[in-house]
């Protein structure tokens, strides 16, 4: 049967692409003429849609995910561009679809945000879910933390076959006590890393605190991450610990791919039996960031870091993951309605690392809610100028011949990787 | 500059270098009580002290603690309900305790869930009466909308105060206590009537996250002024750079809800 919905659809793509403009629009026509289009053309995978969500690292998973599983031999549909909702993804299957609309694909891997999954999943049931963490980030939008992670549950109430859980995060971990028909595989953390990864509740609380009820007696993980060296892993899954090369940097990237490799696992059949552990331990080691998930560029042949930071756990873990000495340092910091309107999150943040080096240069539209952050904690400040153009020029030319590090929220980020390829060569080394 | 301040009583005053005294800040629930970002109205508490030279103490009060004597000011901020669930039976029992101490004149702040807990009662959507500790003439009632975003409020007292907040609780004041303002963009309170947070003696209630204190140094101030003078007789103001604070509330009342 030919549906008009998929060489329309395709058409507004088109256009939509020469002008520049987003993925939404061409989804949003075939959404609203032909509502079926998503369900219809996922339904025949033969290995079912696998969604991945939670707070952080959503972005990174998926594409390591993707790779694991076209490293077995897989064609996989993802949405790459990261669109993060229902309408991205029937932008980005219009962009896979024959004209007759056939997906030519074994399985699709999706990321998507908590409150868009509940939808997704209300009118695509996947057959798998890799749920990540639930951290304090754009509260504005979800209300509670409490209530995020409702969203995930219904996300693996919905799920037909594996849910993917981290073993780590009480309120990811306890979903597995709603569950009833689904497989439960965990991921977890070598217990000597558990410290490295504060959790929002973690933050004030005295230590040794009991908030909120961990599991009582923690269930064994599929895939463990037990060690973390300067460019190596250590996995352990099978009852075997392996260790691999990563291009990854941060241990919180490297955990990330110890839940894409019991997704993978779930997927493609785990033990010896199925899955070839050999190339999905060469595919992880090769996998590199995702598009600013901290990057590295090269500009006037000095590295300048690119780290996203966009709540309090991932800017903590930002300033932990990466040292500060050395380096020229930049905080970039937005407010608008994709980086989240809510100042106050600048305030969980601790930024006594940065005192002894200062930071160079502070921009964006809440240039001085930051300055008068790092303010009260005694840290050294530059410039400040809430124009980012000016202030990366500036950033650059006064910081001649040494290493930058740029902190940034996400429009943030976009403006400064648009404003480097003006004002200088841009290349991009991981 | 060293002397002891002539009020200072039974040895509560800071002998040590050229401090004015110490001042001791409780912390009230932080374990449970501390979110979108109220940390940071302690830390600003603690730093200005410093900067008008006087040694601040940072103390917690959490379930089951024993309730520290000696407390300067009091700060308690907003929570889930989770949060709320935990701290409620326990603030009961401190219920005696806080009262005297805000009958008495102490210094207090609650933001969103403690400014709640400190009225009468919270009214939860499906008719459940949580009682408060009611050192507030106030009353909350649950809803199913959230309210959201910045907020600007013109105050008698403070000038413009600048925020943002987060709620699903609509509170009504009585008239045992005053509004903390007229919001100028935002909700605020409730839905209804326009105005913002609660003020009695010395407590300051408000529904503003943002931190509340960075970005409204005439508040914090006011708190550490009101704790000098009921435990010195006197309060010797330092000169505190509050430029960044004065760009930061610019930039902050110029941008949308
Ligand atoms: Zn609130």
């Amino acid at each position: 049967m030919l549906y008009i919905s998929v060489p329309l659809g395709k058409l507004v793509r088109r256009v939509s692409r020469l002008r520049g403009g987003g993925s939404a629009l061409p989804g949003l026509v075939v959404e609203k003429i032909d509502p079926g289009f998503m369900k219809r053309t996922l339904s025949t995978l033969p290995h079912g849609v696998a969604v991945v969500s939670g707070t952080n690292g959503k972005t990174t998973t998926t594409k390591m995910v993707v790779e694991l599983l076209e490293s077995q031999g897989l064609k996989v549909f993802t949405n790459r561009t990261g669109s993060n909702f229902t309408r991205g993804v029937a932008a980005a299957l219009l962009g896979e679809v024959d004209w007759r609309g056939r997906l030519q694909a074994d399985v699709a891997v999706l990321e998507l945000d908590e409150a868009h999954a509940v939808h997704f999943v209300n009118s695509v049931p996947p057959r798998y879910c890799l749920l990540l963490n639930v951290l304090r980030d754009q509260l504005d939008r979800f209300g509670e933390i409490d209530k995020t992670a409702q969203l995930l549950q219904h996300v693996a109430g919905k799920t037909t076959g594996t849910v993917v859980l981290n073993r780590e995060d009480p309120r990811v971990a306890r979903i597995a006590e709603t569950l009833t028909g689904q497989q439960v595989h965990y991921f977890g953390l070598d217990d000597s890393l558990l410290s490295t990864f504060p959790n929002d509740d973690d933050m004030r609380a005295a230590p040794g605190s009991p908030l909120p009820a961990a599991l009582p007696e923690k269930p064994h993980a599929d895939v463990v991450l037990r060690k973390v060296g300067p460019d190596t892993a250590d996995f352990e899954y099978d009852g075997v610990t392996v260790t691999t090369a990563m291009k990854l940097r941060g241990v919180y990237n490297i955990f990330n791919a110890a839940a894409a490799l019991a997704l993978a696992r779930s997927i493609c059949g785990s033990g010896a039996a199925t899955a070839d552990h050999g190339t999905l331990l060469t595919a992880l080691s090769q996998v590199e960031p995702a598009f600013g998930r901290g990057e590295s560029l090269v500009v006037d042949g000095q590295p300048l870091d690119l780290v996203l930071v966009k709540n309090p756990s991932g800017f903590r873990l930002g300033l932990k993951s990466f040292a500060a000495g050395g380096y020229a340092t930049m905080i970039a910091i937005n407010d608008n309605y994709a980086d989240g309107r809510d100042m106050s999150w600048l305030w969980d943040v601790e930024f006594d690392s940065l005192r002894d080096g200062g930071v160079d240069q502070l921009t964006g539209s809440r240039a001085y809610d930051m300055a008068l952050r790092l303010q009260y904690d005694n840290v050294p400040i530059g410039a400040v100028e809430p124009d980012i153009a000016p202030a990366l020029a500036a950033f650059i030319r006064e910081a001649k011949g040494k290493p930058k590090r740029v902190f940034c929220t996400y429009t943030a980020m976009l403006a400064i990787r648009r404003e480097l390829s003006k004002i200088t060569t841009v290349e991009v080394v991981s | 500059m060293t002397e002891e301040s002539p009020v200072s009583r039974a040895g509560k005053g800071n002998s040590k270098g050229n401090s004015k005294g110490t001042i001791r800040i409780l912390q009230l629930y932080p374990r449970d009580m501390n979110i979108y970002g109220d940390w940071g109205n302690a830390l600003v508490l603690k730093r200005r002290l410093q900067w008008h030279g006087y040694t601040p103490e940072l103390l917690e009060y959490n379930p089951g603690d024993d309730f520290p004597a000696d407390v300067d000011i009091i700060v308690g901020g907003g929570g889930q309900d989770s949060g709320q669930l935990i701290i409620q039976e326990d603030l009961q029992l401190r219920a005696g305790t806080l009262t005297e101490l805000a009958e008495d004149g102490a210094p207090m702040l609650v933001i969103c869930g403690l400014y709640q807990l400190f009225g009468r009662f919270f009214k939860t959507r499906l008719g459940t009466v949580i009682p408060g500790i009611g050192i507030l003439d106030v009353e909350t009632q649950g809803t199913d909308e959230r309210l959201i975003g910045n907020v600007r409020v013109s105050t008698p007292e403070f000038g413009e105060v600048l925020g943002y907040e987060n709620h699903s609780g609509q509170t009504t004041l009585g008239s045992g206590v005053r509004p903390l303002g007229t919001v100028a963009k935002g909700t605020g309170n409730n839905s209804k009537d326009g105005q913002e947070g609660a003020r009695y003696k010395n407590v300051v209630a408000s529904y503003l996250h943002g931190s509340l204190l960075p970005k409204n140094p005439a508040i914090a101030d006011f708190l550490i002024r009101t704790a000098a003078e009921r435990k010195f007789g006197t309060f010797d103001p330092g000169t505190p750079d509050d430029h960044y604070a004065l760009l930061a509330r610019e930039h902050a009342a110029r941008r949308p809800r």
